[in-house]
């Protein structure tokens, strides 16, 4: 039984106003660094409205109240790389209605999907004494490769003002106004000068997906891939693009492979480099 | 709990700490049996998947380890690699990298003292509880905090994981007239936390002192962020190169995080309180002043008046931005050059939480060949369960539920981030 489950309320001494049901939100954090559920708290300007028309009922890095499901909606940060958090995300798919994901360890595995391509077990050695008392699985995987998911939420970390449209989306029931289109097109509208044309800077921007607003570009550096694959991106044109700007294939692949180096399309990227 | 003699205080997920751990006390009569503070939050092996990347990608990767201290990450993976390569910063970086520091201390602290821990001692589940009959108080952490934010975002792009440091300086330096924007809410955020100290020091404190060896950095001119000799209160005083010969890590059982000690002596205390006790001299006029005003003087040992030092230097870090804005001017080149060059290089720097120590070897090539980072929260970990010891003893006569409570505000004095511990936190009081 995981944890949420045995965990009620406790001995709440100022019992939350029942006037009105409001639909009910679970936050469930699996292998991360809690930045994208931090993300929550970050909304500053919109935290107490939100919480005015949601109930927070499970969110421990909030909260001790700790309600049992069924929740509304659903949002699982981290990803899967223990045997007990691939039983345990079982257990909040079937509490949640609504199961989104947030984050590229949620959405693509994370930092820490690097073990994938390496020994799993040589690495915990290399971390800790004594490896016989850590369990971790061979591979760090998105949640969907185990659970139906409603909506991937994807960066690294998440755009918040993006949270909060996907959270009024669905309780609204709406499709969320969440574009899949490449980074250069966030360069654009900025009418911001392409720095890997201009400038050969080896930029991510053309196979990434928008939402971060261009950051990396607009402060003099190319994008390093942190919202993960668009929706359809031409890995293959820009690790020409890369070599042509004087990338070893060792740097290509490396560029591939950072936080969602388990995306498909970055991870098929990634390996072709190296072959070729 | 089971019978009159002993029983468990057990807090399976322990809320309003970052990360994943569970607290776990078990009792026989007055006298505490065992406690142990299990981290459960799986493993991210940093360590491991740092080899063979670039030392340019040390910032971003290991930034990765914390969503809420990011940058303590990105200074000290910058320092220490600076010191690999042998390569010295423009003073203007230096400047104002301990304006990004101030950034990150001001959010983090203003989200602990508030909607974290301030909970505890008001007896709410949570900020958004206590924003019902505290509407004002909880609106003025959040403008706080997000002034925090601001100061990150303006300087790093953004407040979570900021992508603008780098090895030799930044990607991109602002203006000043960027850092002028920031006046006029600092100067608001300098008065709310004065009113912050005021206001933590009205709350109830648990009798409770321990005698603690302090471990913090010590510069020579001012409160520490990212230089100084690592001193203590029992007379160490180092420089980071000579971290792993006095500290050393242990692997216990129940633990995904490593416990630190101070070799031949044992636990030790790393964070506000002994940032506060060791350089209370150094913090500038209105911070110490704030501080005598509320009764607080070095050396601070009940590890609950935390939250008030919190709030100290939340004036600290408020007054050294308004300083580091009025002399800042932007440098000639926003990052010197960072050669490919074998070397290895170690640097500490003051996250929100405490020391964090940063160790990299790096080839001719620029990759990394070993790394090695130690987290605050490792380093506190056996200090918490020791505080526990004690304190669960004191609470021997309390009804379960509420000693649970107590016990749980007690490791929430740390502000524990259990992701930075596991690259850890629940409460299990047992009396039987």
């Amino acid at each position: 039984m995981s944890s949420e489950s045995k965990h009620k309320n406790k001995g709440n001494p100022k019992a939350r106003s029942k006037a009105r049901p409001r639909p009910t939100i679970g936050v469930f954090k699996f292998a991360s660094c809690d930045g994208c559920q931090l993300s929550l708290l970050d909304a500053e300007d919109e935290l107490l409205a939100v919480v005015g028309a949601v109930e927070i009922a499970y969110f421990p890095e909030a909260t001790r109240t700790m309600l049992k499901g069924p929740y509304d909606i659903g949002l699982v940060e981290g990803s899967i790389t223990t045997h007990h958090d691939a039983e345990r995300i079982q257990e909040v798919r079937r509490k949640c209605k609504t199961l989104i994901t947030i984050g590229a360890c949620a959405t693509a595995g994370g930092i820490q999907a690097l073990r994938n391509w390496k020994d799993a077990d040589e690495f915990v050695s290399v971390v800790y004494a004594s490896p016989q008392f850590i369990s971790t699985l061979k591979l760090s995987t998105p949640i969907a490769e185990h659970v139906p998911v409603d909506f991937e939420l994807r960066g690294c970390p998440i755009n918040k003002y993006q949270l909060i449209e996907l959270i009024t989306a669905t309780l609204a029931g709406r499709k969320p106004n969440i574009p899949t289109y490449s980074v250069c097109m966030e360069c654009k509208r900025k009418a911001a000068v392409c720095i890997a044309v201009a400038r050969g800077i080896a930029c991510l921007g053309p196979a990434t997906q928008a939402g971060c607003g261009a950051l990396c570009p607009s402060y003099d550096r190319g994008c390093y891939g942190c919202y993960g694959p668009m929706e359809t991106p031409n890995t293959a044109s820009l690790t020409s693009q890369f070599r042509i700007l004087g990338q070893t294939d060792d740097q290509v692949s490396r560029a591939f492979r950072s936080f969602n180096a388990w995306a498909w399309q970055f991870r098929r990227a990634s390996e072709e480099c190296k072959r070729s | 709990m089971s019978g009159r003699g002993g029983r468990t205080i057990k807090v399976d997920t322990l809320a309003r700490v970052e990360g994943e751990g569970a607290l776990y006390i078990k009792m026989a009569g007055d006298r505490v049996a065992d406690v142990k503070l299990r981290i459960y939050e799986p493993p991210r092996l940093f360590e491991a998947f740092l080899r063979g990347r670039h030392f340019s990608e040390a910032p971003d990767i290991t930034a990765r380890i914390c969503g809420i201290c990011p940058i303590a990450y990105q200074m000290s993976a910058v320092h220490a690699i600076e010191r690999a390569l042998g390569i010295r910063i423009d003073p203007q970086v230096r400047l104002l990298r301990r304006l990004f520091y101030c950034g990150e201390w001001i959010e983090s602290h203003a989200l602990h003292v508030y909607m974290l821990h301030a909970p505890d001692f008001l007896g709410y589940q949570d900020v958004i509880e206590m924003a019902k009959d505290h509407r004002e108080v909880v609106e003025k952490a959040l403008r706080l905090k997000k002034i925090g934010n601001r100061i990150v975002q303006l300087i790093g792009g953004r407040e979570i994981h900021p992508i603008s440091a780098a090895v030799g300086g930044f990607y991109k330096t602002p203006s000043k007239s960027r850092l002028r924007e920031l006046v006029s809410d600092l100067e608001w955020a300098l008065e709310a936390s004065i009113e912050t100290v005021r206001w933590t020091s009205t709350l109830q404190f648990p009798d409770f002192e321990q005698d603690y060896e302090f471990v913090a950095l010590r510069h020579p001119e001012e409160y520490p962020f990212n230089e100084g000799r690592l001193v203590s209160s029992q007379g160490l005083d180092i420089d980071a190169a000579e971290y792993e010969d006095r500290f050393t890590e242990f692997h216990v059982k129940h633990s995904n995080a490593l416990h630190s000690v101070v070799r031949g002596r044992g636990s030790y205390l790393v964070g506000p309180l002994a940032r506060f006790n060791l350089n209370f001299d150094k913090l500038p006029e209105v911070a110490r002043k704030a501080a005598l005003e509320a009764g607080l003087r070095p050396p601070v040992k009940n590890p609950f008046r935390s939250i008030i030092v919190r709030a100290v230097e939340l004036v600290f870090a408020c007054a050294e931005a308004l300083r580091v804005i009025g002399e800042y001017e932007p440098p000639a080149a926003p990052r010197v050059t960072a050669p490919n060059r074998a070397g290895v290089g170690q640097a500490v720097t003051e996250a929100p939480r405490g020391i964090l120590y940063h160790r990299y070897a790096v080839d001719d090539n620029g990759l990394i060949v070993t790394a090695k980072i130690v987290p605050p929260t490792s380093q506190n970990q056996k200090r918490i369960e020791d505080d526990l010891r004690e304190y669960a003893a004191q609470l021997a006569a309390w009804p379960l539920e509420e000693a649970t409570w107590k016990c749980e505000q007690a490791v929430r004095c740390y502000d524990p981030c259990i992701s930075c511990a596991t690259h850890f936190l629940k409460v299990v009081l047992q009396r039987d």
